[in-house]
């Protein structure tokens, strides 16, 4: 037949290569490839764009917690910087700015107050932002000025204690300025809440002519430092070791703990999502690749025949494995990356906003780890294909080459079990996860094995089509189990992910319910409790929970004085100044005892004390350690009875130290309390203010929405990610489905031949895999309560919830979606003339 | 003295079912001359599809030899065994054993590529061409009736410009109609490019248009 053409022969590298192309070609367009190439590719857009994402969410989410700071980094001094600081951070090509922090009294006419005067450069707030308004009652703009010079900004309170507008001029030391704008929010006033009076800003310009500035003045100079992460990160280390006593060093790392925890636990919880999708993809593919063997066996014995070898079947379909997967992989790049830009788009421009494009190694690390998994997975599979006797081509009756064991799948094990604990990002977290999976996929092992038992046992109990289902998994009962275990291995990681998730959000809601406390007021006097309890009555709001406080240095541990020098940077800063204490009968709500015993009543008297947890770890102290504080020079000893842990995050007035009534009374205190007041009651506040004129009102309502906004973004990101868990699952359910479609095809066709009625298959059919759905959902359920509850208690701390609505749910809709899921997949088969499907197969 | 395209040595082939042995092939001595045309036949069960697998090197055998060409296939390992098939085998099979997820045209190509035929899509559309479905090379093999399938399967075999064809029943899977228009192809196919054709077939018309014919009864050659 080669009549007029001459054979011309390729080299053996280039024919082997070819051959795999043009399978590969062939193959995707028959559509043998396509569960295998979706499956790689939701792997690699899981794990490139958490990997996008974890790079860029975490940096924008630092930058937005900065904006607490209004820097990156900011150095804060008793004196004057050294210039070399400010010299280092500009050579590094980092933004600086210098600001001025003093207290000092502001006059007009006869009035006179204290403000928190806050002289600033042009630049200022390097991270942030500014709002003014031209009076006090009407809405705010943002501005990237600052106060020109002999100008002032003065917020709302001090303008009602001085009883002036803007246009009018204050006195501040020796200059007379004037105020020509109303203050309304400056970004860092977050770390500062507790600064009581309100704040002028001036600029830097005019402070000397003030004169204010005098040996002996309570000034803090700060340098507010900002740009790329890395160079902050290497100023801060070259910076350290530089710091004279009195200066500190924050970044976020030291800011508010609400968003560092909200933080640590997005990015935990992402990492769980990411390894999630990894097993489910992983997963997808071992399934894709066995339906893609069983289907390519025949045709490897073809292959055989026309003079393929064995080492060539081997390498040509490892080749068109690794193309798919480059190619897949890429694609997955590319979606993981348009994935984190939908992902910006949806949690807000302002996340992500002038943010460098992300790097180049997420995408590599998931098309690696993509790749990995899928030659991993598949080559125990090929093995069979290299195995497959050329002889089946006469005789189709020889039995497929099994696997060797189940060791040859040891090194796919080892490789999902890699990527596993790369992917979590967090060590704990990964192998808590990798021993959980392998614990759940042996015990559902034996749960499928055991119930295909029963089924085998209920023998000829049930009529007809019900028999029919029920003993078809008995009949293929390796099939049966590896089924049961596939599809609860799939619900388990959706189900474990949605239930964390759930903890996660829930847990970030609690943090900021939308009545948690904006408005703090201290400086209360013990004369003045009745009368502001009656003052919340005749406003119509509750009388809010009042606590005392008295401050004291801790100067001894079990009588030895404090030696500082043992301490870090962070103890030593605590230590350095006091503490606030308080005493009450009764713990608050939200508390939580994690040592000890909170104290009975009939030890009203005794010297005890509860420490916060975290104070407690920061300054080695321990339950039964005696504390002496000095309090106003007096010295009180009181001892350790409890560990609490404290959630700061609750906006409520809370403390280091509580001691236990009858101890610190008789010190003199003021108290101090928090509440909520709606937006439209605001105006009750200057009742309050004239009212009670020594009260001093914090407003925190603008920290709030700040940490409100960053949590609501990361909820965003959370939910996003979980996405690909979905897609993931769904891949799986689909290729569990498809592996043992063509057998099913050619059973169900043959029972139709031998006379059933299509009404009888499909009821066969549906009772099959609607046990299979429950069983492996009921599985699914307990395994992922369980590892919920460890990943939730012991390593993301959060309360857990157990959602026995939620479980029974994910069972009913299994129960649904899995046999009508396996009714789409073969309507097609059981509509179809048997003829037609005999002839196919 | 010529070398003969086959040559089958006190060929045997036994399988052990639980503790009972089974003789499927006893001492087979057989030759069959280049550009012949041999038929063996039998009934079912007969042990023809066992013979034919292997005479193509695709079964060992428990006793004897089978030489190719002058090349005996017990010198060769599983791969050496699959390149000579390469080389110098065509098959044609009852079930005709086309990949069905490739087009008429790819099954063509399938022998030429694995040999790494530069121009292999030349040579497979003419194969095409020359059994008429010139028309038909998109198609992949559930849009082909049995016939056009055979005629795919046929084109396979010729393509690459073996010296022997193995045909098992070629006509088994097929009406009596078309079977006799697709034995009309092969042999006029076979005569064209003077290929050795042996066929294994239980059709005592279709064995009689051979030069030889063999009958294998209880695993012997008569």
């Amino acid at each position: 037949m080669r009549q007029g053409v001459a054979p011309r022969r390729r080299a053996p590298a280039l024919r082997l290569f070819s051959f795999a192309w043009r399978l590969c070609r062939r193959h995707w367009r028959a559509g043998e490839l396509s569960i295998l190439a979706l499956a790689l590719v939701v792997s690699v857009a899981a794990v490139s764009a958490v990997g996008f994402f974890t790079d860029r969410v975490q940096q924008a989410l630092a930058r937005q917690s900065n904006l607490l700071l209004g820097a990156d980094l900011v150095m804060t001094s008793d004196y004057p910087l050294s210039a070399e600081f400010s010299q280092e951070a500009s050579r590094r090509g980092l933004l600086t700015s210098h600001t001025i922090h003093f207290p000092s009294m502001v006059t007009h006419a006869a009035e006179s107050h204290l403000a928190e005067i806050k002289a600033v450069q042009k630049g200022y707030p390097l991270r942030g932002r500014l709002l003014i308004s031209a009076k006090a009652d009407i809405p705010a703009t943002e501005t990237v000025e600052i106060p020109q010079p002999g100008t002032v900004w003065v917020e709302p309170r001090l303008l009602e204690q001085l009883e002036i507008q803007t246009g009018d001029k204050i006195t501040l030391g020796q200059r007379t300025l004037l105020v020509n704008a109303v203050l309304r929010a400056e970004s860092d006033r977050a770390g500062d809440i507790f600064s009581f009076a309100p704040r002028l800003m001036m600029n830097s310009e005019d402070v000397s002519s003030t004169g204010l500035i005098q040996f002996g003045s309570r000034i803090k100079y700060r340098l507010l430092v900002a740009g790329n992460a890395s160079e902050v990160a290497a100023y801060r280390h070259w910076a350290t070791p530089r710091l004279k006593s009195g200066v500190k060093l924050e970044d976020v790392s030291d800011a508010r703990p609400e968003i560092r925890n909200a933080l640590a636990k997005a990015r935990q919880f992402l990492g769980l999502a990411a390894m999630s999708s990894v097993v489910l993809a992983a997963v997808a593919m071992a399934l894709a690749g066995l339906r893609f063997v069983r289907r390519n066996l025949d045709a490897c014995a073809v292959m055989r025949c026309l003079g393929a070898s064995q080492s060539f079947i081997l390498r040509a379909h490892l080749l068109q494995l690794s193309m798919v997967g480059l190619l897949g992989g890429l694609v997955g790049c590319v979606t993981g990356y348009l994935a984190q830009i939908v992902l910006s788009r949806m949690v807000g421009g302002l996340l992500l906003e002038g943010l460098p494009q992300p790097s180049l190694l997420p995408a590599l690390q998931g098309l690696l780890g993509g790749l990995a998994v899928l030659l991993g997975v598949t080559w125990p599979l090929l093995a069979r294909l290299r195995d497959v006797q050329a002889l089946r081509v006469l005789r189709s009756d020889l039995p497929v080459p099994r696997l060797a064991n189940w060791l040859s799948f040891s090194p796919a094990l080892a490789v999902v079990s890699v990527l596993i604990l790369w992917t979590a990002k967090d060590a704990r977290l990964g192998w808590i996860a990798l021993a959980g999976l392998t614990v759940f996929l042996a015990l559902a092992v034996l749960f499928a094995w055991l119930s295909v038992r029963w089924i085998r046992s209920l023998g000829r109990a049930q009529a007809g089509s019900l028999r029919f289902g029920t003993s078809n998994l008995a009949r293929h009962p390796l099939s049966s189990i590896s089924t049961i275990a596939g599809f609860s291995l799939g619900l388990m990681a959706l189900l474990l992910v949605t239930l964390v998730r759930g903890d996660l959000l829930r847990s970030w809601q609690a943090t900021l319910p939308p009545d948690a406390p904006n408005r703090f007021v201290i400086n209360i006097q013990k004369d003045q409790l009745p009368e502001l309890k009656s003052f919340f009555l005749r406003e119509g709001l509750p009388p809010p929970t009042i606590k005392p406080m008295v401050r004291g240095r801790l100067v001894a541990v079990n009588d030895r004085p404090l030696d500082v020098s043992r301490f870090d940077e962070r103890a030593r800063r605590l230590v350095d100044r006091e503490f606030n204490l308080s005493w009450a009968q009764d713990m608050e709500a939200d508390n939580r005892i994690t040592a000890g015993h909170w104290w009975k009543p009939e030890d009203a008297g005794l010297p005890m004390l509860s420490l916060e947890q975290g104070i407690a770890e920061t300054l080695g102290l321990k339950l039964g350690d005696w504390l002496t504080y000095d309090i106003a020079g007096t010295q009180v000893r009181l001892r350790v009875v409890n560990l609490r842990k404290v959630e700061w995050d609750s906006m409520r007035a809370n403390f280091f130290g509580i001691s236990n009534s009858g101890m610190l009374e008789k010190f003199s205190a003021s108290y101090i309390t928090s509440f909520y007041i709606p937006p439209h009651r605001e105006t009750m506040l200057n009742r309050l203010v004239k009212t009670f004129p020594n009260l001093t009102v914090i407003d925190v309502s603008a920290i709030m929405m700040q940490v409100r906004s960053i949590m609501d973004r990361m909820a965003g990101a959370v939910q996003f990610v979980f996405g690909f868990c979905l897609a993931a699952g769904i891949l799986v359910l689909y290729a569990s489905l498809a592996v043992t479609s063509d057998e099913r095809a050619l059973e169900y066709t043959l029972l139709r031949v031998l006379g059933a009625r299509r009404r009888q298959i499909l009821l066969a059919m549906l009772t099959e895999f609607f046990l299979v759905a429950l069983l492996s959902a009921l599985v699914a359920a307990c395994g992922a309560s369980v590892i919920a509850w460890f990943v939730s208690h012991h390593v993301l701390n959060l309360p857990y919830l157990f959602d026995a609505g939620l479980l029974a749910w994910s069972i009913g809709i299994a129960g649904v979606v899995i046999p009508l899921a396996a009714w789409v997949g073969l309507r097609k088969a059981l509509n179809l003339p048997p003829s037609q499907l005999l002839k196919s197969t | 003295m010529n070398i003969p395209i086959i040559e089958a040595i006190q060929l045997g082939k036994h399988v052990t079912s639980g503790e009972r042995e089974l003789m499927i092939l006893h001492a087979l001595d057989m030759r069959v001359e280049s550009g012949e045309t041999l038929a063996i036949v039998g009934a079912s069960g007969s042990g023809k599809s066992t013979l034919l697998g292997l005479l193509a090197g695709l079964d060992t055998p428990t006793a004897g030899q089978v030489k190719i060409n002058g090349t005996s296939l017990d010198s060769l390992d599983e791969d050496g065994r699959a390149e000579l098939r390469g080389r110098e085998i065509g098959f044609v099979f009852q079930s005709f054993q086309l990949l069905p997820a490739f087009t008429a045209l790819e099954n063509v190509l399938l022998p030429l590529e694995l040999a790494g035929l530069e121009n292999a899509v030349e040579l497979a559309h003419t194969a095409l061409r020359r059994v008429g479905l010139q028309e038909r090379l998109g198609h992949t093999p559930g849009r082909l009736s049995g016939g056009e399938q055979q005629r795919v399967a046929i084109a396979r075999a010729f393509a690459p410009g073996s010296r022997l064809l193995l045909a098992d029943e070629p006509t088994g899977n097929l009406d009596p109609a078309t079977g006799e228009r697709i034995i009309d192809l092969l042999f006029e196919l076979n005569r064209e490019r003077t290929t050795t054709l042996v066929m294994v077939t239980h059709d005592m018309a279709l064995a009689g248009r051979c030069d030889r014919v063999l009958r294998l009864e209880d695993g012997r050659l008569h």
